[in-house]
Parts: structure tokens; C-alpha cells; sequence
């Protein structure tokens, strides 16, 4: 596993033993969320997050969380209620899923906009229509350009690891956005897994308490949040933005290094499999990628020099790291859960053909689209992905521009 | 908080939250309510939340603010759900002992904003018992895009998008929405209606549902020059004609009790309400008189079962 450029850690923290556990992926969430114990939770329920919604109101009824539980009538409305209470100076959570987060569109843009670290857990789900409940990213990449921290995770550990880390990512005073959190749907949301938790006393200290810069309810020092800017200053509150974002890649890695003293767990912007040799690499998210490595696994075996790079912290984008892990590889293929319908090629491909394109050596780009609404991405799948780039008759100038995979056409 | 009746000598000696500077209309309603919320307030520490509107743009141009208490904007249909996320902080941080002080939440939206765009976010607040007062000001358009009906526009006014052509003649798809009888039916336990031109009625409301443990709401009718079509020194009178017509009666709804506020012995002909406004001219050429006679039937019949409401929660508090 190969891990970017080494930050320090910012405080130290000593190692506390985690106890595994089965969880499924939006219980460890709701676990994660209710050792946070944000101030507020405002949601809604929708499949697949569900059960996320629904643990943590049990813990609400069960007084293991002094949260503010908002149930709100609307997505819509459990955004700007977190909204509401991340200006009021309160620790702010939600969670939804596909039509829940297309919803919640408007505000998502106003969170990040106005700088409100909120936390939001996504479960991955397609989009409608035709309606469908299954996973697919087209929720996640329809919102890539709101200017959130987006973390999509493979399983429902890093799920757990994440969701800490997020709080803290959020609120640090060089980045103050919020932050999205991904698992795919029903793949992580309803798996059991094995999960290592920490204990309660070392989650609460971790995270810390929320001392916001400014705060609606500070009577003494009263706020005027949520301005109208002419077109003097709105470029500038945007380019702020953009800033903080590539602010938060430092702090992002000084975080998860200061959890991994804390846990042993490390999760870094992007994770790889077999880069000390590989000529065919396949870049993707969440499980996907995973699928890609056991398939780079297998067709290892048959000499093919296959490699995978999972990338964890899809915004901001770790530009630089993936520039350094895909320059000099002879074919890189992209495997995007969504399309960008009408677009010169799907999100995730269009970013990382878009970060080589500088690199003398750029390997070449290809684009594959798989999974769409919930459409299972097999080994096999992979496996032939990877025989077919590796061939020595492939030719990219003969792939279509995007290929699917597992669809009839 | 105190609700003996107010006086302006009293009035008189608390500092204003909201200040001049800012880029409101000459003659707007809206700056004479911000006036009116903020003197209802007194010395208390408040939230004010605002759904996008004339008042919102018009208070908050970077980098000036009219707002001498902590005033939070974030979209149009959201005033109500931003400030039930602003009470749910208030409780958190209350018990987690970080705040001592009892603010008051108020959410503050346009007729569109209320009736229309922000229905949702503020029907979802009062079923979960927010304790937030919600204040409309009600000019009964989209104003701050450009005199659009809304939900809340009358039968027959013109607007523009309703307006008096030869097919049709102003607003034809009903009369409007009763958001105050809507919200009474939620069990808030205030609800009440007035105008920016009766101040003590308009201030003492405001320090009634300040006072309430739970969501309320308050409807404030507010004369728009601009989109009502009148002279900038008649918004005070034409909100009086409103009561005076019957066309807008004074009135509350306390723990589910209604009550009238003051009602006009003889109410006066609705004609002296709509004449001197521009929105109704085409009332008055040849053609319009059954527009006039709707308007009569619709205000006797609406009143008459506001009596009856009266009459019929008379010592029955539902709480």
C-alpha cells in the first residue's frame, strides 16, 4: 500500500486498541456518528441510508446521544436546518442518498459557500429516472463541482475511520467546508463486516470540541451571515473556496496521520496495488476499485503487469499524487460508476485524463462506464479490462471513446 | 416576557436592532415591521432567519449589514427549516451548558417565501413544535423579482404574470390562500394576523408569540407601492383600509381560541380599499363591476365565518 508524501501529524495521540465488531455500512456510520455525538442531526429517511437514520434514533430513544435529533420533513430541509445550526456554532450531521442528496442540490452549494463544516454520509445510490434504489455514483458526481470534501470509501472500516476524521477535516479553521462521506449502496450500506471500533472516550477526544469562529447565538458579538455580494466581491468569496479546498489536502493527511497514531489505521488520499511494476493500471472508486485489485490479482498470475489505484479523497482531487502514480504506465484505464451524460467522457476519467494531460509521459486514457444502477462489476469484467489493454494489439486510438461494461447495446 | 400593553413612550427608550443605510424602498412596509420586530424584542438576545427576498437583498450588501442582531440568510424556501436548525443548536448548546441565554428565533419570509416556495419547510417547523416565532410579510407578490402573484395574491389583481387583458382580468384562479386559518390548523399555539400600519396591535402580537412555548406564526400585511400601485405616502392608510374593509380583519388565534382584535363597526365599502390602488384599476372601467361584486361576496363570507370561528372556540382552548 503506498501512501502520498509523509505530513506530520499535527497533535499526538497514543495508540488506543480498537474491538472488532459485524457491522454492516450504515450501522458502523450511525456507530461512528454516535460516538461523535454531534450537536445536531438533521435527516430524512431514504433507501439505502435508511438504516443510518434509523440507528441513530434509536440511540437518541435509548439517551446514548445528547444529539438534537431533527426529522425533518425534507432533504431539502435537513441540509439548511444543519445549516442553521452549523452557523449557530453547533457540530452539525446529516445523511442521505441519490434523489435525497439531488435535493438537497441548492444548499449543498450554500453550506460550502457560506463555509459551514457540516458532515454529511452519502450512500451511493443511482439516480432517477427510470427509478432505481441500487448503487450507482451518479448521486456523488452530480454534486462534484459544490465545493464539498468528498471521501468516497470502499468498506464499511473505512467508513468509520472516515466519518472521525471528517469532523475534524471540517472544522479546521484553514478549511471550515463541509465534507461528504460515501459508501456505496447496499455493496457497504447492508454488508456485514468486520469493523474495529474505538473506544467512546477516544473518538470524543479525537474530534474534540466545535469552537466555531463565529456563531448566530453569540449575543455579544452578533453576525450578519448569509450576504447578498454584488458582482464587486463575489468572485472572490468563490476563489477563497477553491483555496480552502486545496488548503484541506495538508490537512486531510495531517489528520488521517494523527488518527493513524491514535488507531494504527491509516487512510491516505489514494490507495494502490502493484505500482512498483504496473503497465496497465485501472483508476477507480469505492468498491469498484476493489473488484479491480483482486482482478489485477488474478491476471497477475498470467504475467500481466496490473496494478490499481483507488482514490479515496475524490475532492479535492489529489492532482499531484495521481500525476506521480499514472505518469510513465503504458495504459491507464478509468472505471466510472456514472456517466457525465453529453460530456467528453465520464467524471472520474474526465479529471484524470485532464490531470495527465501536462505529463511528457502521459500513459494512454481510457474510459470504461460500469455498475449503473446497481449492475454487478465482476472479477471477470476486470480481469478481461485488463487483458485487453495489456494485449499487444491494443491500440487506443481503436477503443471508443467510452466502453461499457456488462450493459447490452 | 412582558405582554401588558405596549406604550410608545416605552418603545421609545430601547435600542432599535434594525438601522437605516439600507437600500429598501421609500414608504416599504418591510422596514417599518423590522422596526416594530426588533422594538418587540427589547433587550432580548434574538436569531432573526431570512428567506431570500426584497428585505433580505436590500439589508445585507457586502459588506454593510442593517442588522444590529445576528441575522442569517440562505435561501428562499428555507427560512422556517433554518431556523429550526438554529433552535435545535440553541437546545444543544443549552444543555451542554456553552449558552445561558434564552434567544429569540424568528423567521422571517415574503408572501412567496411563506405561502408558496417555503410552505414546506414551514409546515415541517411548526409540526415539529420549533419554538420559533414565524413572521410573514405578506405584500401579496413576488416583489423582489417583479410584482409575480403568488398564493397569496387577491382575486382579480393584476400582477405580471396575471395581468388585466382583454381575455382575462388579473389574477382568475381563486381568491387566496388563508395561511393564517392553514397555520392555526397546525395547533401552533399563537397565530394572528395585523398590519404594518397598527403598530400596538402589530407589536403586541409579536411580544404574544415571542412569549409561547412552541412555533407561531404572524401574517403582517404590508402595502407595496411599488407592486399595489399607490403613492409612497399612502402605505400606512392603505393597510388601515384593509381592516377597515374587512378585507384584512385584526385578529388572533391564542391556544387554539379565536379572537377579533378591534373590528370596524361599520366596515367601510372594499371600493375606498381597492380604489386608490393601481393593481385594481381595471376594476373600476366599464366591465369590472362583477370583480367588485366577487370581492364583496368573498369579504362577507369570509368574515361571517370568522365570527362563527369566534363564536365557536369561545372558551374551548384545544390545549
Amino acid at each position: 500500500m503506498a501512501q502520498a508524501a509523509t505530513i506530520a501529524a499535527e497533535r499526538k495521540w497514543s495508540r488506543v486498541e480498537s474491538v472488532p465488531k459485524g457491522m454492516t455500512g450504515d450501522h458502523t456510520a450511525a456507530e461512528a456518528m454516535r460516538q461523535i455525538n454531534p450537536d445536531v442531526l438533521a435527516a430524512y429517511p431514504i433507501t439505502p441510508q435508511t438504516e443510518i437514520v434509523e440507528r441513530f434514533a434509536e440511540f437518541v430513544a435509548d439517551g446514548e446521544v445528547t444529539t438534537e435529533f431533527v426529522a425533518v420533513e425534507s432533504e431539502h430541509s435537513a441540509l439548511s436546518a444543519c445549516c442553521g445550526a452549523a452557523a449557530s456554532g453547533a457540530r452539525a450531521m446529516t445523511c442521505t442518498s441519490s434523489q435525497g442528496l439531488a435535493l438537497m442540490h441548492e444548499i449543498t452549494y450554500i453550506a460550502a459557500g457560506q463555509r459551514l463544516p457540516i458532515v454529511m454520509v452519502l450512500v451511493n445510490r443511482a439516480l432517477s429516472a427510470p427509478i432505481n434504489i441500487h448503487c450507482d455514483h451518479s448521486d456523488g458526481m452530480g454534486s462534484r463541482d459544490c465545493g464539498w470534501i468528498q471521501l468516497y470509501c470502499h468498506d464499511a472500516q473505512e467508513v468509520y475511520d472516515t466519518t472521525i476524521q471528517a469532523v475534524r477535516i471540517a472544522e479546521h479553521p484553514d478549511v471550515m467546508l463541509p465534507v461528504l462521506v460515501t459508501l456505496d449502496g447496499f455493496v457497504t450500506s447492508h454488508d456485514m463486516e468486520r469493523v474495529e471500533t474505538l473506544p467512546d472516550e477516544a473518538v470524543k477526544a479525537f474530534v474534540g470540541e466545535y469552537n466555531a469562529p463565529y456563531n448566530l447565538l453569540d449575543s455579544k458579538h452578533p453576525v450578519t451571515a448569509g450576504i447578498m455580494a454584488p458582482p464587486t466581491v463575489y468572485f472572490e468569496h468563490k476563489i477563497a473556496q477553491e483555496r480552502a479546498l486545496r488548503r484541506a489536502e495538508r490537512v486531510i493527511e495531517e489528520i488521517a496521520r494523527e488518527y493513524e497514531q491514535l488507531s494504527g489505521r491509516y487512510v491516505g488520499p489514494v490507495e494502490t496495488y502493484g505500482l512498483d511494476d504496473a503497465e496497465v493500471v485501472v483508476v477507480g472508486l469505492s468498491t469498484g476499485a476493489d473488484t479491480a485489485r483482486v482482478a489485477a490479482e488474478r491476471v497477475r498470475a498470467r504475467g500481466i503487469k496490473a496494478g490499481v489505484v483507488r482514490i479515496h479523497q475524490f475532492r479535492p482531487l489529489p492532482v499531484s499524487a495521481i500525476t506521480s502514480l499514472l505518469a510513465g504506465r503504458k495504459v491507464v484505464a478509468v472505471l466510472d460508476r456514472a456517466q457525465s451524460l453529453g460530456a467528453a467522457g465520464a467524471p472520474l476519467f474526465s479529471d484524470i485524463r485532464t490531470a495527465m494531460y501536462d505529463q511528457a509521459n502521459r500513459p494512454a486514457i481510457v474510459s470504461y462506464v460500469y455498475g449503473l444502477g446497481g449492475r454487478d462489476l465482476t472479477v471477470d469484467q476486470v480481469s478481461a479490462v485488463f487483458e485487453h489493454l495489456a494485449a499487444p494489439s491494443f491500440d487506443a486510438s481503436d477503443q471508443a471513446t467510452q466502453t461499457y461494461i456488462g450493459a447490452r447495446e | 416576557m412582558d405582554t401588558t400593553p405596549v406604550r410608545l413612550r416605552d418603545l421609545a427608550k430601547i435600542e432599535e436592532r434594525f438601522v437605516s443605510g439600507h437600500r429598501l424602498c421609500a414608504s416599504c412596509p418591510e422596514s417599518i415591521l423590522m422596526r416594530m420586530v426588533t422594538l418587540a424584542l427589547g433587550d432580548r438576545p434574538a436569531v432573526i432567519t431570512n428567506a431570500t427576498s426584497c428585505l433580505e437583498v436590500s439589508t445585507s450588501v457586502y459588506p454593510y449589514t442593517t442588522w444590529k442582531t445576528s441575522w442569517y440568510h440562505n435561501a428562499f424556501e428555507n427560512s422556517a427549516a433554518i431556523a429550526s436548525g438554529v433552535e435545535a443548536a440553541k437546545n444543544a448548546l443549552t444543555r451542554s451548558g456553552k449558552l445561558t441565554e434564552d434567544h429569540a428565533i424568528i423567521a422571517i419570509g415574503g408572501d412567496g417565501g411563506t405561502y408558496d416556495i417555503g410552505f414546506q419547510a414551514l409546515s415541517g417547523m411548526a409540526e415539529r413544535g420549533h419554538k420559533v416565532l414565524y413572521i410573514c410579510y405578506d405584500n401579496e407578490a413576488y416583489m423582489n423579482t417583479g410584482i409575480q402573484r403568488s398564493g397569496a395574491t387577491p382575486f382579480g389583481a393584476w400582477t405580471s404574470t396575471s395581468y388585466a387583458g382583454s381575455a382575462f382580468q388579473g389574477k382568475r384562479e381563486g381568491w387566496r390562500k388563508d395561511m393564517v386559518s392553514i397555520m392555526a390548523a397546525h395547533g401552533c399555539q399563537y397565530v394572528a394576523q395585523t398590519t404594518v400600519g397598527h403598530w400596538r396591535d402589530a407589536i403586541t402580537k409579536i411580544r404574544k408569540a415571542l412569549a409561547t412555548d412552541g412555533p407561531s406564526f404572524i401574517a403582517v400585511l404590508s402595502p407595496c407601492f411599488r407592486g399595489w400601485r399607490f403613492n409612497t405616502d399612502q402605505t400606512i392608510e392603505i393597510a388601515k383600509l384593509a381592516v377597515e374593509t374587512n378585507f384584512w380583519p385584526l385578529y388572533e388565534v391564542e391556544k387554539g381560541v379565536w379572537k377579533l382584535n378591534g373590528s370596524p363597526r361599520e366596515p367601510k365599502p372594499i371600493e375606498e380599499f381597492l380604489k386608490p390602488q393601481g393593481r385594481f384599476a381595471h376594476f373600476f372601467r366599464p366591465g369590472g363591476e362583477p370583480l367588485i361584486e366577487e370581492w364583496r361576496k368573498q369579504i362577507d363570507t369570509k368574515y361571517k365565518q370568522l365570527l362563527a370561528r369566534v363564536e365557536a372556540s369561545k372558551a374551548m382552548p384545544i390545549y
